[in-house]
This record gives C-alpha cells, structure tokens and sequence, in this order.
C-alpha cells in the first residue's frame, strides 16, 4: 500500500511538470491558432536564464521568475511579430508551423553556440530536500511545481473570464472577424496571447531548472510530452492541459513501477491512442473554432 | 457625415466593387439594393476596414479613413451590425454586450448604454447570462443589433438583418430597427426585404455588379419601374 502511495505521488508530482510546461502551448494555440513547435526551446531560454541568473549574480532560482518570464513574455511577442505576423496572410497556415520549426532548430544551434554541449546545472536552492507525506516522498521542488501549475491554471482562468483584456482575448480567439468590428486590435491581442504563453513557459523555468539539467536540448526532451498533454486535453483547453498533465503523469509512473520501467513510453502512448481514437477532439475540448486548421 | 469616393475593392486580385460613391448624411437613413453578389457586404466591409479599397477616398465628418484598420473605425463611431450575426457564441450575452462597448468612450460610458440598450431589447436582458451560442436565431440577431449598439455609434450599419430568419421574427427585427431609426440615429442598411427597407428609408443606391446604376430618394425608387421590376417582384 505505501509503494501505491509513492509512486500515486511520484505520478501527480511528475504530471504537475507536464501541466506547468503545457499550458503556455495550449493558450498560445487556442489563441493564435498557432502550433508553436518553439515551445520546447522557450523553455530550455528560460532554464538557462534561471542558471544565468543564479550562477552570476546567486539569487535563489524560484526568485528568478521576476525577470525570466517578463523576458520570456517579451520573446513570445517578438515571434508573433517578427515572425508569424508576417505570415498570417499567407495562403497555406502550415507555414506558419514550419516557421516555429525553423525557430525551433535555430533556438537549439544558438544554444549551442553560446553555452556548448554540456549541462548547465542550475543551483538547487534547497528545492532537491526531499519531504514526507504521509508514506510517500517527494522533492519540495516537485510540490512547489504542483502548486505553482494550480495557481497558474486558476490565475489564467480568472483573467480570461473576469477581466476586459481576457475577455478580449476569448472574442478573438472565437471570432476574429468579429472582435475587429468590436474594435479590438487584433494583432495586439495576439501579441498579448503569445507573449502571456511564453511568459507561463518562463514562470515554469523557474521551477523546472533546480531539479532538471539544462542543455541546448532540453525543450525536446519535454515537448513530445507536452504535445501529448496538449490534445489529450483537448486543443486550447488550459484546464483540459492540467488534467491531461495528470493523466499522463499518473500513466507513467504506474506503468513505469507496475509494468516496467523501459515500457512506461509504450503505456503513456498506448492510452494516448486509444483516447484519441474514442474522442477525438480531446478529453476535455471547449467548442473551438478551428476552421484555419486544415485537417 | 460618410462620403465615398470612386471606391476600387475587392478580395485578392478580384475587384468587386468598381466606382463606388456614395454618401450619408446625418439623421439619414440610406439603403443599398442589389442583387446578390452585386457588392452590398462588400461595400459595407470596406467602410467597416475589413476589406482596403484599391482606388478611391472614404471619409467621415471630414476625416479620410480610406486606410485605416477596422479597430480605428469604430473609434470614430462607425459600427457595422455584420451579415449572419457573428456573435461570440460560447460567450455570454451579457459578455458579447460588454465586447460592444470595448473602446474608449464607449467603455467609459458601458453601464448607461447596457441600461438604455436593454430597455429596447426585453427579451435579451432575460437571456443576459445564457451563452449567445444557445439562443434562437431572432434572438442572436436581437443581441448582434444591441451589441452594436454598445458602441454608441454615431452611423450605424446593417448587413442583412433579416437573413435566414423565420417571417415572424423579421417582423419583430424591422420593428427594432425602426425604433432605432425613430430616435434619430444615422443608419446605412443592407436588406433583402427591400419593400419594407425603402419604405422606412430617405434615400437608396441601387448597386448592380459592383456599381451604382441609381440613387434617388426612397418615395422615387419605391415608384421606379426598373427597381419595381428586378427588385420588388412587381
């Protein structure tokens, strides 16, 4: 029974992870309606912003998030400006997506340029003690992620319903048309929405770089599985990514103990699957709008 | 108040609209008949800043706004009541109200207008908190007029009011707008009901393959025996 416990803790802590690093992704795609493959790399800018930061001037890395997701809030609205912006009238939108790609790649050979193939260790700040409850341990770092990704979840939900910007946000996202005949600038909105889902990917940084090694490559390493969260909870859904993060988190970690530790990827894709093939449009999908999406 | 010049527009490379020009002027209502596909929507995209003419000059009370974007429109207080409603479905009524009166001054003022607005639609303040998405068609369209209203406009535009609505609730849609134009507000309209749109209007265009072959007053063009012919069925 204490081992369930363990790896039932071990499986929401590592689900936690996955929702803090998913939900920049599904608000910038129903937003946008942009898949942003850069996403992964947004993240591996932020860790090694966080290393940057807590190497040279030696803050504690949580109290990093101050500057590292404003900075990242700014990278967000530099792409949807420099880069996707420009391509919004292009006839195909899988330009758009190439474009991220290409983002994505160059990201990743920058990184290695300036820092190298080798991993930066960001210090852990006390984050690696680990903690008791209960039967189960678990790293403080890992709470104070499942934490964070909760209040994130539930601070996003609250501008996005409460507030006139947030509901701007949603009239854009429904009808684009619309939202410009209200006067609403719609390519401010989307800076906005981009901006704010790099900002999120730059708030998880912070939490992520004390447990995790940061490479070049960091991003990829996370963003299959975001990827994953992101349509298991059906496509722009924030709350659909937390509990998608969840459902995934759980999967591997039972898969991994019960079934075997080299098989967790085949039980975590198998159900992804198999969910997909019964509801296609996600666990948890809100009616998006989805028309320039070509299937 | 509105005044179009020689107006060149079009989606792409295909040019719709060929020498438009026409004006409104304040406390008017002025209609635009033709056919489908003659230019109606878009002519009245082209003054929302949806679409950006080619060729030719568009200004209201003086000011040229022949390039600006459809956001800087509306702060001038043009508002376009667009064809097939465009509601934010998953929103709620009172939301899509709320997103009407997005700009300055309109924000400002968002309580009295919601107030003011609501006494002329009954049947929206009892769907206040329904998703717009849920409502009947009537109703959507009772909320897309309101909604427009929000923004306190000082030329108001309709594109197709009437469009796919059962023939009771067309009734109901003209009655609105009639109120509407009773309080003096400056409205172009588009309708394909053009017995009873030239009868509540003071003057109309007539529009046939992206150009103005006729304008006269409403009285004259209700009397005209080519807009009797093609248009009115008589």
């Amino acid at each position: 029974m204490d081992t369930f416990l363990q790896v039932l803790a071990s499986g929401l802590m590592l689900g936690a992870l996955f929702a803090i690093v998913s939900i920049g992704l599904t608000l910038i795609f129903g937003i946008v309606k942009v898949v942003n493959f850069a996403h992964g790399e947004f993240l591996m800018i932020g860790m090694y912003l966080v290393y940057l930061i807590t190497a040279k001037l030696g803050l504690h890395p949580l109290v990093t998030v101050v500057a590292v997701a404003p900075l990242l809030f700014l990278v967000g609205v530099a792409t949807q400006r420099l880069i996707i912006q420009p391509l919004m009238s292009a006839r195909d939108d899988h330009i758009q997506i190439f474009a991220t790609v290409g983002l994505s790649t160059a990201l990743i050979n920058l990184a290695l340029l300036i820092f190298g193939a080798d991993i930066a260790n960001t210090p852990p700040g006390g984050l690696r003690m680990p903690i008791q409850i209960g039967p189960a341990r678990v790293l403080l770092g890992q709470v104070i992620i499942l934490l964070a990704s909760a209040a994130l979840v539930i601070g996003l939900q609250l501008f996005l319903q409460r507030t006139q910007t947030g509901r701007a946000i949603r009239a854009v996202a429904q009808n684009r048309a619309a939202a410009q005949l209200m006067g609403i600038n719609v390519n401010r909105i989307y800076m906005l929405a981009f901006g704010i889902g790099a900002a999120c990917v730059g708030f998880a940084a912070a939490m992520v770089a004390p447990l995790y090694p940061t490479s070049p490559t960091i991003g990829t390493y996370f963003v299959l599985t975001a990827f994953v969260v992101v349509v298991l909870g059906g496509l722009g859904s924030i709350g659909g990514a937390f509990a998608g993060a969840m459902i995934i988190g759980l999967i591997d970690s039972f898969a991994g103990f019960y079934i075997g530790s080299d098989l967790r990827e085949v039980a975590v894709f198998g159900v992804f699957l198999l969910i997909l093939i019964l509801k296609p449009s996600g666990l948890f999908s809100e009616r998006l709008n989805l028309s320039h999406v070509s299937p | 108040m509105l005044r179009l010049e020689g107006i060149h527009a079009g989606y792409g490379a295909t040019t719709i609209l060929h020498n438009v020009s026409l004006d409104v002027r304040a406390g008017e209502v002025v209609t635009i008949v033709g056919a489908n596909g003659a230019g109606k929507t878009t002519t009245l995209r082209t003054i929302a800043g949806l679409i950006r003419p080619t060729a030719g000059r568009m200004t209201f009370e003086g000011q040229d706004i022949t390039r600006l974007p459809a956001h800087e429109v509306v702060d001038l207080g043009i508002t376009l009541i667009p064809e097939g409603r465009q509601l934010f479905a998953d929103m709620t009524v009172h939301e899509n109200l709320l997103m009407g009166a997005y700009r300055g001054e309109a924000r400002a003022k968002q309580k009295d207008t919601l107030d003011n607005v609501l006494s002329l639609f009954p049947r929206v303040r009892e769907r206040l908190n329904q998703s717009a998405g849920s409502l009947s068609g009537g109703e959507q369209q009772m909320v897309a007029i309101a909604r427009g209203m929000m923004a306190r406009p000082k030329l108001l535009m309709f594109d197709e009011p009437s469009l796919g609505l059962a023939p009771i609730v067309v009734q109901q849609v003209f009655d609105v707008i009639d109120a509407i134009v009773k309080t003096g507000a400056t409205v172009l309209i588009v309708e394909q009901n053009v017995f009873h749109t030239l009868r509540a209007a003071d003057r109309g265009y007539v529009l046939e393959n992206g150009e103005i072959v006729l304008s006269d007053s409403a009285d004259a063009l209700l009397t005209n025996d080519h807009v009797r012919q093609a248009y009115l069925g008589i």
